[in-house]
């Protein structure tokens, strides 16, 4: 116990000691919180404002423009004679030209934009839905259609809501998916990485012949098993400080961004990733929305992970660790050999996709207790409150299976590590298993 | 010390190790001998626990082995050298040392005594890539002794070492053997076995071929050639010459009793004598001899069948 334990500290303190583990840890946080704040304080300080010119040949729409949005200002004018483009917008200090083609009192030909290195996609828009939307109202004038009429028509619209039967809380079922995808994702992208950490560990260990004079003192199993702890745990270390950086972070916003009124900082991560629709999270939807959230069963929902997390990753690692013993120097060989390995991992995160979707099909179900993909299925299915006989199965398995796993890889590991210089195939292992 | 009975050991159908058993005394330098593929990695691999014989039985201090809870009191060195390359070299000889069940202060206490032994000092702070190849080589020699281990077993230990390292590890060889540790070492390099070490055993094709002491068994494969340096010469025994140089005439004779007869003549013929030996033949010749007598032997017996 005291050399396993030997074993654990040596591969968690050569990791973190080294200088990409505090580059990744701490400048991945910054950089997406730098990111978001970013986003978040484009959206909310607006652009200078731009003057847009309109030369209206039709004369339809003459003061008719909606100019509430204060990021543009806008002029009607028309050429003086022989003036040319470029003097009439600098005669009008303006940014952008529009020329609105055609006859007078007629409907316009088309539109042109000229602005000096190309129209920006916001202002285009910009333009082009207020010219749009006048042009449509005038022809539904033409046409003897009040557009107050099809407007009250439109809004009105039936609220729907969904309720738990459980225990009568409101749901939502875009969260839950949200939720359920974001957890299986963030198991699928752990599960490689950390997974390659540890092959890459192992085929360092048998590369460098150190393997042999460890083994010596240590049982190979207690080889694996520590280095596959070590890395849990630095796996944990990067969450703890990832999580931790996130907090401080989210309370420094609001001296960063002293405009966030009225958002406290907690539940900033609430904000879908796109936060340009910032104000939005002042009206009722938006705070409807948190809250819905917050009725996920989130203590559920974060137990579930962490088991999980180290269920699967204690499987998956164990049989990364595997290949990795029965690989030599060529990296390419590595990668034929893990494909055994990526590919329920792959397969288990399709489902995943499926289950965020339909989360009680038989292939969700299915995905969700075999242990092989359960570790990514089953957290998709977890906001949608899965029954406790099915997630108790599915724990029961994946320790099953964890353990079964485990005991094969160390089978292969032991012989595989002592192995040098021959290429190895999976035709030998499988002759291992069966004489060892 | 050691003891191995009956040991055998297969791979994938193949016989490894085939019905080994020899025996190591406390405190001598035992030399396994062979050619490559011999076996001798496999029968070092299992004395140390890594692997287990498939049958046979290996005891130490007349104890059925465990090797792992005896690990503490068996070093060993593979023929595959092998160090963590971007590990500090204290840190690594920290952490080898405590593998082997020291603790903190133990090993580095141990590790201060060894390094300012071997001139290693100013590398407590260096990584093994950085190390030539001699350096580490030094460096693993030093992770495999450091626990004060009753039994060392060395896998070809001077393969790639330089002369000067060679002569220094052969002493610390000595030195530890001398204070009561039993070494065993593989090598297929018959000089150093011959300067090194009182007992062998050479294995080929995974048996026992010849097992014993050193100089009993160059006793035993002696072919009864006399080496005399004299003045005047031999001539006479023209046809029993079988090499002549400035270092003597060397004959091939019958038996000793011949050796003596001719010594006689050379008095009764008023030479000087200045020199007179028995040649024995080296354990390379020995060694050639015994493999190729049982390679031809197996050839034999294919030819018979």
């Amino acid at each position: 116990m005291k050399k396993i334990s030997l074993i654990i500290q040596r591969e968690y303190l050569s990791r973190v000691k080294k200088k990409s583990f505090l580059v990744t840890t701490v400048l991945v946080p910054v950089l997406m919180f730098a990111a978001i704040t970013g986003m978040v304080y484009v959206a909310i300080n607006a652009d200078e404002q731009q003057v847009i010119a309109v030369w209206d040949e039709s004369g339809r729409f003459i003061q008719q423009l909606d100019s509430t949005d204060e990021n543009y200002k806008l002029i009607y004018s028309s050429p003086k004679p022989e003036e040319t483009r470029d003097s009439m917008m600098s005669r009008l200090d303006a940014d952008i030209l529009v020329h609105i083609q055609g006859q007078h009192s007629q409907t316009p030909d088309s539109v042109l934009i000229y602005k000096e290195g190309g129209v920006s996609l916001a202002a285009k828009s910009f333009i082009s839905t207020a010219i749009n939307d006048i042009h449509q109202d005038k022809l539904l004038e033409e046409a003897g259609i009040q557009q107050s009429k099809i407007d009250s028509i439109q809004s009105q619209k039936l609220p729907f809501r969904s309720i738990d039967l459980k225990n009568n809380q409101e749901t939502n079922t875009e969260i839950a998916s949200m939720i359920g995808y974001g957890m299986g994702l963030l198991i699928y992208l752990i599960l490689f990485i950390y997974g390659a950490g540890v092959m890459r560990g192992v085929m360092e260990e048998k590369t460098n012949r150190i393997a042999e004079v460890i083994i010596s003192s240590v049982r190979p199993f207690q080889l694996m098993m520590g280095k596959i702890i070590g890395i849990a745990l630095v796996g944990l270390t990067q969450f703890l400080i990832w999580g931790v950086i996130m907090i401080l972070l989210n309370f420094l916003l609001p001296f960063l961004i002293p405009d966030l009124q009225g958002l406290t900082p907690g539940n900033l991560s609430a904000i879908p990733a796109g936060a340009p629709n910032i104000q939005d999270i002042q009206n009722n939807e938006s705070i409807h929305f948190i809250q819905t959230a917050m009725n996920q069963n989130w203590g559920l929902i974060i137990g579930a992970f962490l088991f999980y997390f180290l269920g699967g990753y204690f499987m998956y690692a164990s049989m990364f660790a595997a290949v990795g013993s029965l690989v030599n120097e060529d990296m390419q060989d590595a990668q034929q050999m893990t494909i055994p390995i990526s590919m329920p991992i792959i397969f288990a995160f399709i489902i995943m996709a499926a289950t965020a979707e339909n989360p009680n099909s038989p292939l969700a179900i299915f995905g969700s207790l075999f242990p092989l993909t359960s570790p990514i299925v089953m957290m998709a299915r977890i906001p949608y409150d899965v029954p406790g006989w099915q997630l108790g199965l599915s724990m029961l398995f994946l320790v099953l299976g964890f353990i079964g796993m485990t005991w094969i890889s160390g089978k292969i590991y032991r012989t595989g590590i002592l192995m040098y210089g021959k290429k190895i195939t999976w035709k030998e292992v499988f002759k291992w298993l069966r004489y060892h | 010390m050691l003891k191995l009975q009956q040991v055998k050991k297969y791979y994938a159908g193949q016989k490894a190790v085939d019905d080994v058993s020899f025996d190591v005394r406390q405190g001598s330098i035992f030399g396994l001998l062979g050619p490559n593929g011999a076996g001798k990695s496999s029968i070092l691999r299992m004395i140390t626990g890594i692997t287990q014989p498939d049958s046979g039985e290996i005891y130490i201090e007349n104890q059925k082995i465990n090797a792992l809870s005896q690990s503490e009191s068996i070093g060993y060195m593979p023929e595959e050298r092998g160090l963590y390359k971007k590990m500090k070299i204290g840190e690594q000889a920290m952490y080898l040392a405590q593998l082997k069940g020291l603790t903190r202060l133990q090993a580095s206490q141990q590790i201060k005594i060894w390094f300012e032994k071997l001139d290693m000092m100013s590398w407590w702070n260096k990584k093994v890539e950085d190390l030539s190849k001699g350096m580490s080589q030094k460096l693993q020699f030093v992770t495999t002794v450091i626990h004060q281990p009753k039994l060392l077993i060395l896998d070809e230990p001077f393969s790639g070492l330089d002369p000067v390292n060679s002569e220094v590890i052969k002493k610390e060889i000595f030195q530890l053997s001398k204070s009561g540790t039993t070494v065993l070492f593989s090598t297929h390099r018959m000089e150093q076995v011959e300067e090194i070490c009182e007992d062998i055993v050479l294995i080929n094709k995974g048996k026992v071929l010849i097992n014993g002491q050193v100089d009993q068994i160059r006793k035993e494969f002696k072919k009864n050639q006399y080496k005399y340096k004299v003045s005047g010469n031999l001539d006479v025994f023209e046809e029993k010459i079988i090499d002549k140089s400035d270092q003597g005439i060397t004959l091939q004779l019958q038996h000793q009793q011949e050796a003596q007869e001719i010594l006689k003549y050379c008095l009764d013929h008023q030479m000087n004598v200045y020199g007179f030996e028995e040649i024995l033949p080296g354990l390379n010749e020995i060694f050639i001899q015994a493999v190729e007598g049982n390679a031809a032997r197996t050839f034999e017996k294919e030819i018979n069948v």
